[in-house]
């Protein structure tokens, strides 16, 4: 026990003396959240539009101050016929043009029906879409209130409603996927590195010529980053709810037990990168190919995995970010409990367990 | 020790795949002594020696080590012997003193201990005013030294030294010596791999490997006389030459 003690605190002084490691530990998954939170989002705001009135009547007057109103868009250009809506397209000043027929009001009036023109940017497809979604809303919201108070026999409106996240806020999404990330990098790529620096710097060799307990070595190695993992769980978690505003609805408690046992399988994934690595750039390049990528890619939180290729999906299933990151969203942003997540913890707790046992296995008493 | 021998090994063989990296080899080393255990670059002594620190598994053969079992007791085995490897192997972000309070605590000395060897260890070697200096801002031939004195710190029945000289200089190789004959008086037995054969002519006794087996084995005057050579290395080139293998 005392052996393991003088261990620890030798881990202390590696992890504490390389100062700027440290600093990027502590300061990857601050300046992770606060770049997804500000500046990598996918919702779109003030996008720069254009409009093509033909029109010029009350109707398409109330629909373009709407859309002036709203926050999504910004109106840069008002143009005169078709000719102009080309250049202003390649010129890259608009994502966006709004296109009113002639005689729209009147129409409107006396048909029931006015076609209005959205034309977009697609060469980025999810912004187009989400722009021609949002003009479409606003112009359906100003149809549904025309409805109201001129007497049309039929009226068909739609409510939307966004469960959990009604403000549609990327940052409810993200939030547990850079949790897994930050979890998996720490856990992993830095204990397997810690144990690799070791037995290129010789120190294994010395270290297995002891008398230690060769399981204390690795639980030695893993303390100070599990601890390192907790202090990134709670700042993330306090810039989540207090910078971002992304609640908590579930149980804390619940919470922090589930980033526990995820970080537990990254370090179990480290110890096994470990033991099949020889030296740290190798620890690096299979940390971040085989848990980086897959991490981001099947977690689900920046590729949806249900519009993947079966082969794909099936895959997915080994990621351990995966099941985190289908738990941390039902805990935190649904509220629920246990009940709803007990199938993807015991998952997690199942890849725990086998990965220890192997790694474990594995961890080289002797050296060759 | 019973009948007064530290390492008694008899066809000790290491096989990777079909390259037999140490071949049968039978040897004996007294208690106290000083053992050279020379050969050229790819011979297998490395391999040998790991075996009997325990890092290595044998393929066959017998070894007795400290008056234990290499076998069925690795454990007892690794709490009687000290290892310096060929690399450096003190931390390089610790100080000596953190240095040393994590090799005599893993090798399970007191706290009270561990103070008393460090303080003797750096008036030793004069190095008190470096006590708190992180080791990597010290010159290697103090580290070595240093490394030497940590392998030693929990006193050890026998101490391996796998090339502890390597690319040091004459004078701290002549002082690092002056540790290793200390030691031996002491009652500690010495086993060491080199390269220089100066450093063999001080050895009480060498043995000189070729190809994974021991082609020759002796006092190093003996040895001379025998191979009808004026010194060691003329012994050892004489030997290494008829080497089929090499590591280049």
């Amino acid at each position: 026990m005392k052996q393991f003690l003088y261990f620890i605190r030798k881990e202390f002084y590696h992890l504490l003396r390389d100062r700027r490691t440290l600093f990027i530990l502590f300061g990857m998954p601050v300046t992770q959240i606060l770049i997804f939170g500000f500046a990598l989002t996918n919702e779109v705001k003030n996008s720069r539009i254009a409009i093509l009135d033909n029109s010029k009547d009350e109707a398409t007057k109330t629909i373009i101050h709407q859309l002036e109103a709203s926050r999504y868009f910004d109106i840069v250009e008002y143009l005169h016929s078709y000719a102009e809506l080309e250049p202003t397209f390649q010129e890259g000043k608009i994502r966006l043009a709004v296109v009113f027929p002639e005689q729209f009001q009147a129409s409107l009036l006396h048909t029931n029906a006015a076609p209005i023109q959205l034309i977009a940017d697609a060469t980025d497809p999810n912004v187009a879409n989400t722009l021609t979604n949002y003009a479409s809303a606003i112009i359906m919201d100003y149809q549904s209130a025309m409805k109201e108070t001129q007497d049309f026999p039929y009226t068909i409106t739609t409510e939307l409603r966004m469960l959990y996240n009604p403000q549609l806020k990327g940052s409810y999404n993200f939030v547990p996927g850079v949790m897994a990330m930050v979890l998996m990098l720490v856990g992993a790529m830095m204990t397997s590195i810690s144990i690799v620096r070791e037995k290129e710097l010789g120190t294994m060799e010395v270290i297995l010529a002891s008398p230690i307990v060769p399981i204390n070595v690795i639980i030695a190695k893993m303390v100070p980053y599990l601890l390192l993992s907790m202090v990134n769980i709670a700042s993330i978690l306090l810039l989540s709810v207090f910078v971002l505003d992304v609640p908590i609805n579930g149980s804390l408690s619940l919470l922090v037990f589930e980033c526990f046992l995820f970080t537990l399988t990254a370090l179990a994934l480290g110890l096994l990168i470990s033991s099949i690595s020889d030296s740290q750039q190798v620890a690096m390049l299979v940390s971040l190919m085989g848990l980086f990528l897959p991490t981001i890619m099947f977690s689900g939180f920046m590729f949806p995995v249900e519009n993947m290729p079966i082969p794909l999906q099936v895959l997915s299933n080994l990621v351990p970010a995966k099941w985190f990151y289908y738990i941390v969203k039902d805990v935190m942003i649904k509220g629920t409990g246990l009940e709803t997540v007990w199938k993807e913890t015991l998952i997690l707790f199942g890849m725990l367990i086998f990965l220890l046992t192997i790694s474990i296995k594995k961890f080289k008493v002797r050296l060759e | 020790m019973k009948n007064g021998l530290a390492i008694s090994v008899s066809d000790l063989t290491k096989r990777f795949g079909d390259f037999t990296a140490v071949d049968a080899i039978t040897f004996d080393v007294k208690k106290g002594e000083i053992f050279g255990f020379l050969g050229a670059n790819g011979a297998g002594k490395t391999t040998a020696m790991r075996m009997l620190c325990g890092l290595s598994l044998p393929t066959s053969g017998k070894a007795i080590v400290a008056g234990f079992d290499l076998y069925k007791e690795s454990e007892k085995i690794k709490k009687s012997i000290g290892y310096m490897s060929q690399k450096f192997s003190l931390y390089e972000d610790l100080t000596i003193r953190e240095n040393n309070r994590f090799y005599g605590g893993i090798y399970g000395l007191t706290d009270r201990q561990i103070k008393d060897k460090t303080s003797f260890m750096l008036e030793h070697l004069k190095l008190e005013s470096q006590a708190d200096t992180l080791v990597k801002a010290l010159p290697l031939g103090w580290k070595q030294k240093l490394s030497f004195s940590v392998s030693m710190i929990h006193d050890p029945q026998i101490v391996f030294l796998d090339e502890p000289t390597g690319g040091v200089d004459p004078v701290t190789r002549r002082e690092f010596w002056t540790m290793i004959y200390e030691a031996a008086h002491r009652g500690t037995t010495v086993f060491v791999t080199t390269h220089y054969m100066d450093e063999a002519e001080y050895c009480d006794r060498v043995s000189i490997m070729v190809d994974g087996k021991i082609e020759a084995m002796d006092k190093p005057a003996e040895l001379s006389k025998q191979f009808n050579a004026k010194g060691m290395a003329e012994v050892f080139v004489q030997l290494a030459r008829k080497a089929k293998r090499s590591d280049n």
